[in-house]
């Protein structure tokens, strides 16, 4: 079986194989900010609430308030966490949902988590079932700790080849969308062999983070091998460049040697596909001893508040301030366009985040390039497109 | 369950961030919602949807976000159904619960703008009045489509017939 066989077939209490549609309980329920809609619809049903232990709520998404909506919304949250005594509570000052729900270990191997957030697929890199759902569907998991899914299908994915330097994960995942495309996973689970199972945790995140990108309902890593698969692809990265998601879709992917050059705006460093220590380590490793460009925005918004203190300790903060970095607090700030260094029309941004689609982070005439943090840091200094290799 | 209306063609890979920007998420009226569908794709949208309540497209519609407002605008700005070539899974999933038909069609490329069509949700078929043409679709799961005539997940719990 399938890692998502096996987890579906447990969960359900079932055989559960590929097309089969069942009705599973789940381990978490995960939502951030939209938890204000769950809370809606979850009162207009009218049931009471299952799973008060099972539910997280983590404000990330536009923290600290931006508008007095946000605030109203944020109030009604944290009076309903009250009223329910929900425990599993992360108000503003912790980070990024999906960063949170890992480090905060509510996330292990053969789990069935939903949330209401699309990246949710992030957690296969621990091998947990994980999906994203709609506030919806997620007020009628309060009321019933279930959900139906249809058992999904599986691709295999191998990577072999030994990564060449200045190459990263974030350059890995972008290169397999580009083959695969937007669409190349829809409905389907993935499970990922080769070279990504010595990676470290954080880069199997950012692999199962994007592979949202191409459709994947799950993306897993620690599977067993056994299949079946409904296709299998390898990928060599041996002779990889890093790779750049031009706009205005993510399987839009381009070698640097044909985007280097190109002049940008702002550079964004952080977010839940890239913004953990070892991200940060790299981009000051970069960084250190040097200024970015003149006319050039650097923003830098780690996923967590642990990473954060830990950049402090390390030193890194310290670096990209003195290159002419702003830091600012956990948070989706600008990956989402909601706010925290918005785009004006035509300018261009090189980012770490997960998505480029047209007014994604500001107005629709605005540009955006997805990179790993290595390009980000090199294109800073730069203020244009630029290959990170030089530097490392 | 019959739909009739005209059309507005859209292509591949719409993604929730052009039907419902992320700038407008922190809104939870539906009503409010509606006024920003389409906002980043189609200025002229919601003179279109006066008359056209049929949205067809091509494969991977609302891609991206997992975000229920790109359903929930598009139903209260007054779209009935939407048929694609292919859904992004969270979508379709959305659209159902928020009592949105989706519907998927291979014959896509045969539909133009403004063409008038009658869906048959139950049987499965649409009729392009203005071609005189009919498209077989695979009809949706009988479970599905007690919660669309529900009119939504919510409704559909609401009635007390919480067997999801």
């Amino acid at each position: 079986m399938t890692l998502a066989e096996k987890i579906l077939s447990e969960k359900s209490g079932m055989k559960a194989e590929a097309g089969d549609i069942v009705e599973a309980s789940i381990d978490k329920a995960m939502s951030h900010d939209n938890a204000a809609l769950v809370i809606k619809y979850f009162e207009e049903i009218g049931m009471p609430l299952k799973i008060a232990d099972k539910i997280v709520i983590i404000l990330d998404h536009r923290v600290p308030a931006n508008t007095i909506k946000t605030a109203e919304a944020h109030k009604r949250i944290r009076e309903f966490v009250s009223k329910y005594k929900i425990k599993n509570f992360y108000d503003i000052n912790y980070g990024i949902c999906h960063q949170v729900m890992i480090e905060e270990g509510h996330v292990s191997k053969g789990m069935l988590i939903v949330g209401t957030d699309s990246h949710t697929t992030s957690y296969g890199a621990l091998g947990a079932f994980s999906t994203g759902i709609g506030a919806t569907e997620m007020a009628s998991v309060w009321a019933t700790g279930k959900i139906w899914l249809k058992v999904p299908e599986t691709y295999k994915i191998t990577i072999t080849g030994e990564l060449p330097k200045g190459v990263f994960a974030k350059d890995i995942i972008l290169h397999i969308i580009g083959e695969l495309k937007a669409d190349g996973v829809n409905y389907k689970a993935c499970e990922y062999y080769g070279i990504v199972e010595e990676m470290a945790l954080a880069d199997k995140i950012t692999i199962a983070n994007m592979s949202m990108e191409m459709g994947a309902k799950a993306a897993l890593f620690g599977g067993d091998n056994e299949g079946p698969y409904e296709k299998e692809f390898e990928f060599d990265v041996s002779e990889l460049s890093p790779q750049i998601a031009c706009p205005h879709s993510v399987d839009n992917v381009k070698s640097i040697e044909d985007v280097e050059g190109k002049e940008i705006n702002q550079a964004v460093l952080g977010s839940c596909t890239n913004g953990r220590i070892e991200d940060l380590r790299i981009a000051a490793k970069i960084l250190e001893g040097r200024k970015i460009a003149d006319d050039v925005r650097f923003l830098i918004f780690p996923a967590s508040m642990k990473i954060y203190r830990e950049a402090l300790k390390e030193g890194l903060i310290d670096i990209f301030i003195q290159a002419g970095g702003v830091v600012m607090n956990p948070g989706c700030g600008p990956c989402l366009g909601a706010h925290e260094g918005i785009l004006a029309s035509n300018e261009v941004a090189i980012t770490s985040t997960n998505r480029n689609f047209k007014g994604r982070m500001g107005s629709k005439e605005a540009e955006i390039y997805l990179a790993s943090p290595a390009t980000v840091a090199a294109s800073a200094i730069e203020g244009k497109i630029a290959d990170p290799r030089k530097y490392l | 369950m019959l739909i009739k209306s005209k059309v507005i063609k859209y292509g591949d890979n719409i993604n929730t961030d052009v039907i419902y920007p992320g700038r407008y998420l922190e809104i939870i009226d539906a009503n409010e919602m509606a006024k920003h569908a389409m906002e980043d794709l189609d200025e002229k949208f919601h003179e279109k949807v006066k008359e056209a309540k049929i949205i067809v497209a091509g494969k991977n519609f609302g891609c991206g976000s997992s975000r229920e407002q790109a359903a929930t605008c598009l139903k209260y700005a007054g779209i009935e159904a939407i048929i694609a070539k292919s859904f992004a899974r969270i979508f379709f999933r959305n659209a159902i619960n928020k009592g949105l038909v989706a519907i998927e069609c291979k014959d896509v490329d045969k539909i133009n703008e403004g063409d008038e069509l009658e869906i048959d949700v139950e049987k499965g078929e649409i009729k392009n009045l203005t071609k005189n043409e009919i498209y077989g679709v695979k009809p949706l799961p009988p479970f599905l489509l007690k919660i669309i005539k529900a009119g939504g997940l919510i409704e559909y719990l609401k009635e007390g017939k919480n067997e999801v």
